[in-house]
């Protein structure tokens, strides 16, 4: 069958099952989105390439499915560079198709050109210059193979524009969709070894202090069955990375929550005191270790990932497993009970009983405000939780906002909590709930943002109000970017620079009416639940509510930057 | 130019596409890596090209270079070549100067290291030299005397050692 190269994308991106592109047309890209037109994927127009990004990684998150977003070359490309970093840093499988100039005018400079492939070398985990329409369908299957297998990532495929404008004979191709892949240099490994998992299972049965240390890797490989089921056949604690949170249930009595810089005491220190780290999907990320030379220094390091290259890339295990996280630790469940297990477990009564005594020394704590004073963002967190769905999706920004919910929110679920980890990118929340309400219009989907991130992508609640996607934003507006403002207190003499944003500049509540959205503003402990109601019972367009939150607060506990995890500091003036 | 003590040879089979050399250089310089020397050309299969790199592995583990290049899609195999255990050779080119007065040291000089004489001018004379990296380094020591113009080195390709039973045969290939 004769088609074009546009024709042959679109029918393509059907053919990978895509019900969903979020996209911005252009000059390069236009020949494309003309057969999108006849086509039952469902196209969702941004505001800014990067709110597409964003989109695309939040419904990635969610659904486990590719995200998949489409812009035009030039600026447009530049624009998407943030979300493409972000998904490579957090194994988010994404495709991502931008338009560049035709074949001919690619290297002369020409009008909207920049160099994407070259750009987005080193933050894709693979990315093509398709230059030939032939190529197109190839090109794209390859794509999605090598964004959703291995240790998933963004794939972005760049296409001239000549090859796909049916007035340009450039374009011609027969139809076909390749039935085989050719990829000779891409064969992730899955099954873990049999003998490392055997030894795996021997150390485990040694351990007297262990503890499961679960990252993002789990949700990644649909994990979280077989990681509850780990841990309750031995009885294991197990701490959740903030990739990783929702692996297992946070009212579950063996997890013990978040790790790391602002972790509570009871999983910092648990990892600090124990004698045998199961890292299961996590990379030993600086946020999560601390000093790295103070780091469990009495642990002995099992690792489990499907990227080779993260074993041993900043601690060396003793026991390093490649392979995909599900069918590894049903193996090493398999393994441990050949071996007598639960039966042949030496006696961990003690650690246990250590664990929760920290858990009841240690919990996380504020001081509630008193009357007259801005709202604790801590107890509109506990407000938002406990009045929200139990399977509540959550989204968040960067910043002390988001420390606080992955702090305080309940995480039962699995997919459930949508973040940049990695790349840390301020914005991501309000594009990325869009993204995730998307993908899951069935359930109930908050963003938690800063004031400072919600001004950076806030354009893309237009994009929710014209396409009926009702997303509920709560600001914890403080007025300033809160964390640097943390930062420079603490460390800088509270010589304040550069981060007082105003909580009136600009007026949320009539930003968000202009934009399409139910604006609300909160100032007041007894306002908090009545605008949460309110907010739940809003369904039929996004809702803002700007919650007046005191700057004082800051983040606890804290390891600070470049110390041990042992000097945790559980609150202002206690170490 | 000699080679650093800790250097590795990497023989990279990669697939002949556009950008795979950007990749792998760009993977290096982003992952803070050091190329001592890197060749590439295309393998007696059509679909592949070979990349033989030296690395300098007092930076950063042979170990984690090597898994974060198997990442790259476009990479189909890696193999490690210890320095004992490779064939290596490198080409040499290089102008020197050579008045009428040193003209007879030169070119004997090119002589005694199995070189030739490729270009010839009035006060100058271009050499070519190949051989093993070592033997070119010493050469390169010996020629600076002169004055060098110009010097241009290929960076070495290598292969793996054959290994045979006979010692005699094995020491024969040593002496080469």
């Amino acid at each position: 069958m004769k088609t074009n190269g546009a024709a042959a994308l679109i029918k393509s991106l059907e053919m990978e099952g895509v019900e969903v592109i979020f996209g911005l047309p252009g000059g390069a890209i236009l020949p494309v989105y003309d057969p999108i037109i006849d086509s039952p994927i469902r196209h969702i127009l941004v505001r800014h390439e990067q709110g597409a990004g964003h989109m695309a990684e939040g419904y990635a998150q969610v659904t486990g499915r590719p995200g998949v977003a489409m812009v035009t070359s030039g600026p447009a490309a530049t624009n998407i560079v943030t979300p493409l970093a972000d998904a490579y840093m957090d194994s988010v499988p994404l495709v991502v198709i931008t338009g560049q100039v035709g074949t001919k005018a690619i290297g002369t400079d020409a009008f909207q050109e920049v160099d994407t492939v070259g750009m987005t070398r080193s933050i894709t985990k693979h990315n093509e210059l398709v230059t030939r329409a032939e190529d197109i369908p190839r090109a794209v299957r390859e794509a999605f193979h090598i964004a959703t297998t291995g240790r998933p990532g963004p794939v972005l495929i760049d296409i001239p524009k000549d090859i796909v404008d049916p007035a340009n004979p450039n374009s011609e191709l027969d139809w076909y969709w390749p039935d085989s892949l050719d990829l000779p240099g891409y064969n992730p490994r899955m099954e873990g070894d049999p003998a490392l998992i055997k030894a795996a299972a021997e150390l485990i049965g040694q351990a007297r202090r262990p503890v499961l240390y679960a990252g993002g890797g789990i949700l990644k490989a649909r994990a979280a069955e077989a990681l509850t089921a780990l841990a309750e056949l031995l009885d294991l604690p197990v701490v959740t990375t903030l990739m990783g949170r929702g692996a297992i249930p946070d009212d579950h009595p063996l997890c013990l929550g978040m790790p790391g810089m602002h972790g509570n005491y009871t999983a910092v220190t648990a990892m600090q005191e124990a004698d045998l780290l199961v890292a299961l999907g996590s990379r030993f990320d600086d946020r999560v270790t601390g000093k790295l030379d103070a780091f469990a220094p009495h642990a002995k390091i099992i690792h489990v990932d499907i990227d080779p290259a993260e074993l041993g890339k900043v601690r060396r295990p003793d026991v390093g497993i490649t392979g995909d996280c599900r069918l590894v630790i049903t193996e090493l469940i398999t393994a441990l009970r050949d071996l007598g297990a639960p039966g042949n477990q030496p006696d961990r009564s003690e650690w246990k009983s250590t664990i929760s005594g920290w858990q009841e020394t240690y919990p996380l704590t504020y001081t509630q405000s008193e009357p007259g004073e801005l709202l604790k963002p801590q107890f509109v967190l506990e407000q938002l939780r406990d009045n929200t769905p139990d399977d509540c999706i959550v989204a968040s920004g960067v910043g002390q906002h988001q420390m606080w919910t992955s702090q305080y929110w309940k995480f039962n679920h699995p997919y459930t909590w949508v973040n940049s980890g990695g790349l840390g990118t301020m914005g991501f929340a309000v594009p990325a709930a869009i993204g995730a309400k998307v993908g899951r219009p069935d359930k109930m989907v908050w963003a938690v943002d800063g004031d400072g991130c919600f001004q950076m992508t806030a354009q893309e609640l237009v994009t929710a109000a014209a396409e009926r996607i009702p997303v509920k934003i709560a600001i914890l507006n403080n007025a300033y970017l809160g964390m640097v403002r943390q930062w420079q207190e603490m460390f800088y003499e509270e010589r304040y620079s550069e981060v007082y944003l105003s909580p009136d500049l600009p007026d949320y509540k009539m930003w968000a009416e202009a934009m399409g959205c139910v604006g609300m503003r909160v100032e007041s402990p007894e306002e908090v639940l009545p605008a949460i109601e309110k907010a739940n019972s809003i369904d039929d367009r996004p809702v803002v509510i700007d919650f007046r939150t005191d700057a004082r607060e800051k983040v606890f506990p804290m390891v600070a930057s470049g110390t041990s995890n042992s000097d945790i500091v559980i609150g202002p003036g206690e170490s | 130019m000699p080679a650093p003590r800790r250097h590795h040879i990497l023989s990279v089979l990669v697939e002949d596409k556009p950008g795979v050399l950007a990749r792998v250089s760009s993977l290096f310089a982003r992952r803070g890596y050091n190329i001592f020397s890197l060749a590439v050309a295309p393998t007696d299969d059509e679909r592949f090209s070979r990349i033989t790199v030296v690395v300098d592995v007092e930076k950063a583990p042979l170990e984690q270079i090597v898994k974060q290049l198997d990442k790259l899609i476009n990479v189909v195999q890696i193999d490690e070549l210890a320095p004992g255990d490779a064939v290596e050779r490198e080409l040499l080119l290089v102008t020197v100067s050579a008045p009428p007065e040193t003209r007879g040291q030169v070119i004997e000089l090119a002589g005694v290291f199995e070189g030739r004489v490729v270009g010839v001018g009035f006060d100058e004379l271009t050499l070519v030299l190949e051989g093993a990296p070592q033997k070119l380094d010493d050469f390169a020591e010996l020629i600076a005397n002169y004055g060098v113009v110009a010097m241009q080195r290929t960076g070495r390709v290598a292969l793996p050692r054959i290994e045979r039973r006979s010692a005699q045969l094995s020491a024969a290939d040593e002496a080469s």
